[in-house]
């Protein structure tokens, strides 16, 4: 795989997920997350047909349903966050118990909330995995620089993916080597593995190691930049225009939005 | 998860629009400053430096230990990025962080990707800068003074950006702000201490091998100034709102409705037709059950042209 983030390149094979414009990929899945987010709370008609076109998309990407569903369950555990909902919103009572002095009642108006926000957030993470998954970081890039995004963030997202992949190696290396100088035993009575303090204090020493090397490797970089000609410039391709075909997908995926957006607010009214 | 160090991430649907939106643009203008600050002074190797620690701190945001049974403490890095490279880089190198966490890894929502670039990258950055640069100078240049404010400016970086989270989901309605703000707060308060360590841990070594790379260099002082002012500023308004709004968590909202922006700005949009019954579809039950109809529909019209253009191509 090419890593070159300065070149623009679309996916040979016949998938057509994968062959989309990114920029088109970007928009769309964008609006598909702000029309999710916009939804009106407890719209479950709009919930469910977001989502089967989410998982239509994820059928057409062919890149494993079971992939995509196992990705976006690891955005989930953040729904716990929102189900003290259940009982703080007040309305209609479910059923009631107290801890102690504390008394709780769930309502079904917290439970309305509470399942539309997990189910919005959970359709959402499905759209972001399959952009992620069908789309590579260049072809992103180079989206967002048509974009509006300015250059420099571009640019050091660019090198960022570079070197990503190296310093993740580089990080697991020092968790290898902390491993296998590391002693333990089954005995409970035992104890290992020194104070809080002292193991925070190596993962610290770790965490410097590895900033120390990138800093040193920065330099290498730029050494090796220079020896390539690299002036201080930011340079880039022109934008491919997008085709008729590119400009009728986003208008169809836009109104396709817009529809599902109107459905909900009617509903809502 | 609440429990957990990732919660600084919020994911897409738990902040409203409105929220978002607002914390797109606070963002937006942050970064923007921040890059006209760089390219002041951008030397041509800042650009690879930027990125190869950008990609340093993602990795080190693996480095883990463990606290309690299957509880582990790691690196989030906004504290120890500005002490290295200075505040306004320090913002866009952990802009890049944070941006393609959410790209990627789906760590944090795209929508809301403006509110958690905030927390992380503009206030964590803006907080450790400012606790950095007023505790260090009471120590009047002695060593320990960088391992003493290292420290407190790593803990203050998470403490004030979980607040301001717990905030961002107060004023969503996602969480009521008494319960969301002493929660957050109390777990990242101890979170904080982990990053603290791993901080002074980081620095340590960073003194020993490469002193020269934690010099904060006075000709820099001037040109850092608001961003000094703005991380103290943020820093005192969290800190003091935070425990007002948590007591009293109707005073949220009714900041929220004094502002109006929260009416003004939802509920016109909801009702852009107003009593207006969707033709043929009068009931929410009907349209929810059509709704699962068309659904499965166009999912299986998906699945049977797919099966059908694989068994063309195999034939042919």
């Amino acid at each position: 795989m090419s890593i070159d983030p300065f070149r623009p390149a679309r996916h040979s094979g016949s998938k057509p997920i994968h062959n989309l414009d990114a920029r088109l990929k970007f928009i769309i899945a964008l609006g598909f997350i702000l029309t999710t987010s916009l939804a009106p709370q407890g719209a479950w008609a709009v919930y469910i047909l977001l989502f089967s076109l989410a998982f239509s998309i994820a059928l057409l990407s062919d890149v494993g349903i079971r992939h995509i569903y196992a990705r976006a369950a690891l955005a989930l555990p953040f729904i716990l966050a929102a189900f003290p909902l259940l009982f703080t919103v007040t309305g209609v009572p479910i059923f009631s118990f107290s801890i102690g002095s504390l008394s709780l009642t769930a309502s079904w108006q917290g439970l309305e909330r509470f399942i539309s926000i997990s189910f919005k957030s959970w359709i959402s993470v499905q759209i972001a995995v399959l952009l992620a998954t069908t789309t590579r970081l260049p072809d992103l890039l180079f989206a967002m620089r048509n974009l509006a995004i300015p250059q420099l963030i571009v640019a050091i997202i660019g090198l960022m993916w570079r070197y990503i992949f190296l310093m993740v190696e580089e990080a697991n290396r020092l968790l290898r080597a902390r491993l296998s100088r590391s002693g333990v035993t089954t005995q409970n009575s035992k104890k290992y593995g020194g104070s809080l303090t002292w193991r925070a204090k190596v993962a610290g020493n770790m965490a410097g190691n590895l900033l120390i090397r990138s800093l040193e490797r920065s330099d290498r970089v730029y050494s090796a930049m220079l020896a390539r000609g690299y002036d201080g410039e930011i340079r880039r391709f022109k934008n491919p225009p997008l085709t008729l075909q590119d400009w009728l997908i986003l208008i169809g995926s836009i109104a396709v939005l817009v529809i599902l957006l109107t459905l909900g607010l009617l509903l809502n009214s | 998860m609440l429990l957990s160090p990732t919660a600084m991430h919020i994911p897409d649907g738990f902040l409203s629009v409105v929220v978002s939106v607002l914390f797109w643009l606070f963002s937006l203008l942050a970064i923007a400053f921040s890059i006209k600050r760089v390219k002041q002074n951008l030397g041509e190797k800042e650009v690879p430096l930027m990125g190869v620690l950008a990609a340093a701190i993602f990795a080190g945001q693996m480095l883990n230990f463990t606290v309690i049974g299957g509880t582990s403490g790691h690196l989030l890095g906004a504290a120890l990025a500005t002490i290295l490279v200075g505040p306004w880089a320090a913002i866009l190198v952990m802009t890049a962080v944070v941006a393609t966490q959410a790209l990627l890894f789906q760590d944090g929502g795209l929508i809301v990707l403006g509110a958690n670039l905030f927390n992380m990258a503009v206030v964590g950055v803006a907080v450790s800068y400012a606790v950095y640069r007023l505790i260090y100078q009471l120590f009047k240049g002695r060593e320990v003074g960088i391992f003493i404010a290292g420290f407190i400016a790593a803990w203050s970086s998470i403490f004030i950006a979980s607040l301001l989270v717990a905030l961002q989901l107060a004023l969503s309605g996602t969480f009521s702000a008494d319960l969301a703000i002493p929660a957050m707060g109390g777990i990242h308060a101890l979170i904080g201490i982990g990053e603290g360590l791993i901080t002074i841990g980081a620095l340590a070594v960073l003194f020993a091998s490469r002193p020269d790379l934690l010099n904060i260099s006075p000709a820099q002082a001037g040109n850092n100034r608001p961003i000094l002012i703005a991380g103290i500023l943020i820093a005192l308004l969290l800190a003091v709102l935070s425990p007002l709004a948590s007591s009293d968590p109707d005073g949220l909202e009714w900041v929220a409705e004094e502002y109006g922006f929260l009416q003004t700005a939802q509920e016109p949009l909801y009702q852009i037709i107003p009593d207006y019954v969707f033709p043929g579809v009068e009931n929410e039950i009907v349209a929810t059950i059509l709704a699962g109809i068309l659904g499965t529909l166009i999912v299986f019209g998906i699945a049977w042209g797919i099966a059908y253009a694989r068994r063309a191509k195999a034939t042919s």
